[in-house]
């Protein structure tokens, strides 16, 4: 694997394309879709019938002869009042079920782009920024759905007027209709050319708004460092070139949208001119009467406002789409650790590791391990230990299948890690990376995150999950520190954990790990923020609860191979010693001298 | 405000006063008041296609009138001006899409620039505020404000000018239907009260729906923020299903309340669509009263009902200014809400005297009491320090030593000012840290936290945190306080050097690496106070040592450090034992171990643990033995008895 699958910055695919395949992902969007074309219908007749009745009383009723026929303008009027609030009840009919069904199918759509994103391998989530990634199922999404409500109904509705329109031109006379349509045709392809560079434009400007709302997160997020570096009017002014970035964006995309919007204006005036001077001249050699010509001329108008309307929905559209393709470009992401088709579920028990010819290279990186081979014997402690950089931390990463090898494999139980569905391998073998991340919450509800019945025993709140949560505090010897907080378990530990420090952090995630209760755990660096004391209560708290689970640690503290079955030693990508503390540490290779460094460190 | 402004307060507050109709006036306004310019063109625009439009009819009446049909009834004359009405109309259609261009894009400009100063504003805010504010927003609403609530509050700004401008041509329309008969007035200006009630009623069940489907936008937003952040422990745990439901959860109300919203917007719509057209009908039965009874001749009732014909689609421009407003009002207050907000650590005015030598530290009887987290607790308050009196020489090395969860961070981190004392003082060289100048702390103490913040920019401006071009850090500098840290070799395998860039939140570095990163950040500047918290726990211990050997007889840096690995406590001039939030015990590392218990506790834990095991282990030998030996007997037992 050289190269990681990477989050496309929008998908590919056409705006029909992208229609079709958006409506596949969210069938909810055509649900009962009939019913709403025949009311949407109705409405567009609505619009037509009001502006024809209207010229029926002017001409019948308020300019007949004989003087103005008041009787008769009332009937009209009642009758197009009618039809108006008939077709308005339409209008909001189509508007409600585009709202309601457009709406469920976006709601499918966020779910299962947030879905895809966790799905993703690791190393293609860090591929993107985070918040870029929160804009795909949030802001991106949003854009489709004020398309939908705003503009939805009036491109069906302008469509619809169009084909009447058209209908009753040709009536009148087919020559000046397939002069207006004629007309048409370099609106058509100055559409064409013009959505080309405006969905271009709309694709940027998302861009760059992304780029704008990560750089106003460096202001959220590095808050601490910006105040302690004294460089928020530097971050400021980053953040301003960003703004002016996307505004400048903003402005070119609405410079083309403009230009596209109003040669539509232009061209249908110029239908207009064009209809008086051909009809002119129809007229003059008696092909029509000079009441048709009037008559086509009213209808024209008809015909254009529908379009030009449509011209600029058309430009939201590819707003909207443009948005859509970034949430579909998310979804087909490929996944590149994911489930064999055969995938097959991995037995609990206790967990045995081997590791085969392993090699792997970070994407577009040099090799980090070449060729490693380890048989990890079932409920013993591994430490592994290694300068930064050996590669320890991969062969960590690898054993939990946040990635695959490049070349040979990992086996559980004598299974390719490949071949074992996620599922059950997530919860035979738990990671807990240095960094213990908690959510927004408390103490109680982060450790209760590791509960694999969480939801069947009914949450956090329940008494059950409260004991269990204390029972894993007391028997990691945590008790005391609990006690300490503000509130014990009902501490609210801050967004990312940050109420509490990285210690801290580090003891609720080791906690959480504990109560998910895996065959095989896999500390990371997992207690590097935490005392000494402390991590050796853990490490013994630890050590008499593995009994029938394997563990394999990571440590730059020897403390943790000192108390280990079997230590393994990588240095710069390979595995250069492997036994017990006490056979490496008289054998006098580099576990001694690291060992030997280590014990003056800490006396 | 130009760009670059610096952050500070609004002079006036931000959020709006009055009623609705008030706050509607004054959101509009102040938008357009701040780019002028462009609203003039863009509203002059409008006017014109106001103008231009009523043109269009006339001309095409006019043609009709005094071209086509007398053309068609065989005038020769009008024959030869059919070219000519073609150009006219050609050239009022010219006019006409000029107008809209015109609009368009004045009105593009505005909207953006509105949108672009709330951001501006957001941020400054955001810069300015505290860190105790910081730590009671989600990260993830204070992004929502900056993307939907941005959205939300300028939405009106893109038909407002449209509106505007249709404004000229209703007050046109106006004097000529009064000139022409009041009652034919009357009834094609019924449209406009109804309207405004139709309005009312409309705000009155969006304003709610609104309020509601952004605030559930916000927390859609939040949770994905989070949820994306904890990717890798979702992964390691395998909860993504859990995750899913989560989301789904809130995505589901968002829906529900997005629904809300577009129903009232569905139903209101067509109404404002009715109105002009009812008023058209309206005009024309009036108008055939009116023409009967001979007030007015037929031909201007024509008029009359034409030109509301025209003004029909124009006037719903103020039907998408006023739905677009209940949005907007919500919106800018959750932005107003946080611009206006004042809580802030004041700079002072007095300077650090400037020394050669390390910073002098006196804490006096610090405390710092936080309020309780929660709602229902909002009353309580968390004593995180209590009682902290200490001195640091110019140029010692301090460690601060106590188990996980003393209050470390939170006395190390009053050390560069991120939160003031709540009770006593912190003295830098004798001037109480609250009142020092901006700029001044951050020029002599550099901080380096536990967890690493990498700006997306490239190695040099991570180091330097300068300005592009800014030459305060020459690339020796750099270098050097790469070479420190131990980083410069990392740094010389990337491509692009100290050019190259770490992607977002340094994502292509290793813990160890960002944490390096931080430390040539800190030792770039030289400064005369170097806070460590925990800022090696990622980095190779030899490394450690190396960095804080540097220290070690220097005399122009004072280091306060937080750290476990009494290799380098054991390099402190002097150590102070931390036990909840107080402090137990200052000395050196030989006599605190000498005479405090709970020093000696976490100091010598890993070699406690070593004998203890060493112990556990002879002891499990020995009770093997004694076990074979036993079952030797009872075998020997066994068989004695067979």
């Amino acid at each position: 694997m050289s190269e990681s699958a990477r989050i496309a910055s929008a998908s590919s695919l056409g705006v029909m394309a992208t229609l079709r395949r958006g409506v596949q992902i969210s069938p909810q969007i055509v649900q009962g879709i009939g019913w709403t074309l025949a009311l949407a219908v109705l409405a567009a007749a609505g619009r037509v019938v009001v502006p024809l009745a209207v010229q029926g009383t002017v001409d019948d009723g308020i300019l007949a002869e004989g003087g103005p026929d008041a009787g008769r303008v009332a009937t009209m009027v009642g009758l197009a009042a009618g039809a108006l609030v008939l077709a308005g009840l339409c209008s909001a009919l189509v508007n409600v079920r585009l709202v309601q069904r457009t709406e469920a199918g976006l709601a499918t759509l966020r779910v299962r782009a947030f879905r895809h994103v966790h799905d993703l391998a690791t190393l293609t989530q860090s591929t993107e920024r985070r918040g870029a990634l929160v804009s795909r199922v949030t802001t991106d999404v949003d854009t489709i759905s004020l398309f939908v409500q705003w503009g939805g109904i009036m491109l069906l509705v302008s469509s619809l007027q169009i084909l009447v329109a058209t209908a009753l031109m040709a009536v009148y006379s087919w020559q000046l209709t397939l002069v207006v349509w004629a007309c048409f045709v370099p609106l058509y392809l100055v559409l064409r050319f013009g959505q080309r560079h405006v969905n271009a434009a709309f694709t940027r400007v998302r861009e760059r708004v992304g780029s704008m709302l990560a750089a106003i997160s460096e202001a959220v997020v590095g808050a601490e460092t910006v105040r302690a570096y004294g460089v928020g009017a530097r971050t400021g002014r980053r953040i301003d070139a960003a703004i002016e970035d996307a505004r400048g964006s903003q402005g070119r995309a609405m410079r083309l949208v403009a230009t596209t919007f109003s040669s539509g204006t232009l061209i249908s005036n110029l239908a207009l001119a064009a209809v008086v001077v051909v009809g002119a001249h129809l007229g003059v050699g008696g092909a029509l009467t000079a009441g048709q010509v009037v008559a086509f001329l009213f209808l024209v108008q008809l015909f254009t406002g529908p379009v030009q309307m449509a011209t600029e929905i058309l430009n939201e559209l590819q707003n909207a789409v443009a948005g859509w393709r970034r949430v579909l470009a998310v979804v087909e992401t490929p996944v590149e650790v994911a489930d064999a088709e055969d995938a097959v579920t991995s037995p609990r028990g206790p967990a045995q590791v081997s590791l085969r010819g392993v090699r792997f290279a970070y994407p577009g990186g040099p090799e980090v391990l070449h060729g490693v081979d380890l048989d990890l014997p079932a409920q013993s402690k591994v430490a592994v230990v290694g300068q930064t950089g050996s590669g320890k931390t991969t062969v960590a990463k690898l054993v939990a299948r946040l990635m695959d090898p490049t070349a040979g494999e990992v086996l559980l139980d004598g299974t390719d890690l490949r071949a074992v569905s996620l599922a059950s391998l997530r919860e035979r073998v738990v990671l807990v990376p240095q960094e213990g991340f908690l959510f927004d919450g408390t103490v109680l509800q982060n450790a209760a995150y590791g509960l694999r019945d969480l939801e069947s025993l009914g949450g956090a709140q329940d008494p059950r999950v409260r004991e269990r949560v204390a029972g894993a505090f007391e028997v990691l010897g945590l008790t005391d520190w609990v006690d300490d907080l503000g509130q014990g378990l009902d501490t609210p530990v801050g967004q990312r954990g940050e109420a509490l420090s990285a210690g801290e952090r580090q003891l609720v995630a080791i906690a959480r790990a504990y109560l998910a209760e895996p065959d095989l755990l896999v500390l990371d660096e997992a207690t590097s923020a935490v005392d000494p004391a402390t991590e050796v209560r853990i490490a013994r708290a630890l050590d008499s609860l593995t009994t029938g689970r394997t563990t394999i640690t990571i440590a730059h503290r020897l403390s943790t191979a000192e108390a280990s079955d079997l230590v393994v030693v990588v240095d710069a990508g390979h595995v250069v010693e492997l036994g017990s503390h006490e056979e490496l540490a008289r054998a006098g290779g580099v576990y001694a001298r690291m060992h030997a460094s280590w014990v003056a460190q800490t006396r | 405000m130009p760009p670059g402004a610096t952050p500070e307060p609004p002079d006036r507050p931000t959020a709006l006063t009055g009623s609705r109709l008030r706050r509607s006036l004054q959101l509009m306004g102040r938008g357009m008041a701040a780019s002028p310019r462009t609203y003039v063109l863009a509203v002059l625009a409008s006017a014109l296609f106001g103008a231009a439009t009523v043109a269009v009819s006339r001309a095409v009446g006019w043609a009709t009138d005094t071209v086509v049909v007398p053309a068609v009834a065989g005038d020769t004359a009008a024959r030869g001006r059919i070219g000519e009405a073609g150009l006219v109309l050609a050239a009022v259609a010219a006019t006409l899409a000029f107008s809209v261009w015109g609009r368009r894009v004045w009105a593009g400009w505005g909207y953006v620039n509105v949108g672009a100063r709330h951001r501006r504003r957001l941020a400054s805010a955001y810069l300015r505020l505290p860190m105790s504010w910081h730590r009671a927003h989600p990260a993830g609403q204070l992004l929502a404000h900056a993307s939907s609530d941005v959205e939300a509050a300028t939405g009106v700004f893109n038909p407002l000018p449209f509106a505007l401008g249709v404004l000229v041509m209703i007050a046109v329309a106006t004097v000529m239907l009064l000139l022409t008969d009041p009652w034919l007035a009357l009834a094609a200006l019924v449209v406009i009260p109804l309207t405004i009630v139709a309005n009312i009623v409309f705000q009155r069940y969006m304003t709610p729906a609104v309020t509601r489907a952004q605030q559930l936008r916000g927390e859609v937003a939040d949770v994905a923020h989070e949820s994306f952040e904890a990717a890798l422990l979702v992964k390691s745990l395998g909860t993504a299903g859990r995750e899913e439901e989560r989301f789904a959860r809130s995505t589901d109300a968002l829906r529900a309340a997005n629904v809300r919203v577009g129903t009232v917007r569905a139903l209101f719509d067509p109404v404002i669509d009715l109105l002009p057209n009812l008023g058209t009908l309206l005009v024309l039965a009036v108008g055939a009263w009116r023409a009967s009874t001979g007030a007015v001749g037929p031909g201007d009732v024509v008029t009359a009902g034409y030109l509301l014909t025209v003004m029909a689609v124009p006037v719903r421009a103020f039907g998408w200014v006023l739905g677009e407003l209940p949005r907007g009002l919500v919106g800018y207050e959750r932005i107003a809400r946080v611009v206006d907000q004042r809580a802030a650590l004041e700079p002072g005015t007095q300077r650090l005297p400037q020394g050669e030598g390390g910073l002098a530290v006196r804490l006096e009887g610090v405390g710092l009491d936080v309020p309780g987290a929660t709602s229902q607790d909002a009353g309580r308050q968390v004593t995180l320090l209590d009682d902290v009196t200490l001195d640091v020489a110019p140029g010692s090395t301090v460690a601060v030593v106590g188990t996980t969860g003393a209050g470390k961070t939170t006395l190390v981190s009053l050390l560069s000012r991120l939160s003031d004392p709540s009770r006593g003082r912190v003295l830098l060289d004798g001037v109480d840290a609250r009142s020092l100048a901006a700029g001044e702390l951050p020029a002599q103490v550099a901080l380096v936290t536990q967890a690493t913040f990498v700006f997306e920019d490239t190695v040099r401006g991570n180091v330097t945190l300068a300005e592009p071009g800014d030459t305060t850090f020459s690339d020796e500098e750099v270098w050097e306080a790469l070479r420190v840290a131990r980083l410069d070799e990392v740094v010389r395998a990337l491509p692009e050097g100290l050019d190259a860039p770490l992607g977002e939140r340094g994502a292509n570095l290793s813990g160890g690496q960002r944490q390096r990163l931080a430390v040539a950040r800190a030792l770039v500047r030289r400064p005369r106070l170097l806070v460590l918290d925990d800022a090696t726990s990622a980095v190779d211990p030899r490394v450690e040592q190396e960095i804080l050997r540097g220290f070690e007889h220097s005399a122009s840096t004072t280091v306060v450090m937080v750290a476990y690995r009494m290799s380098s406590v054991a390099l402190a001039d002097t150590v102070v034992h931390l036990a909840g939030g107080r402090v137990v015990d200052v000395g050196t590392h030989e006599e605190l171990l000498a005479r405090d218990p709970g020093y000696r506790d976490i100091a010598t834990a890993y070699e406690v643990e070593t004998r203890r095991r060493e112990r556990a282990a002879a002891d499990a030998l020995d009770d093997e033995a004694a076990r074979e030996a036993a079952e030797q007997d009872a075998e020997a037992d066994e068989e004695a008895v067979s």
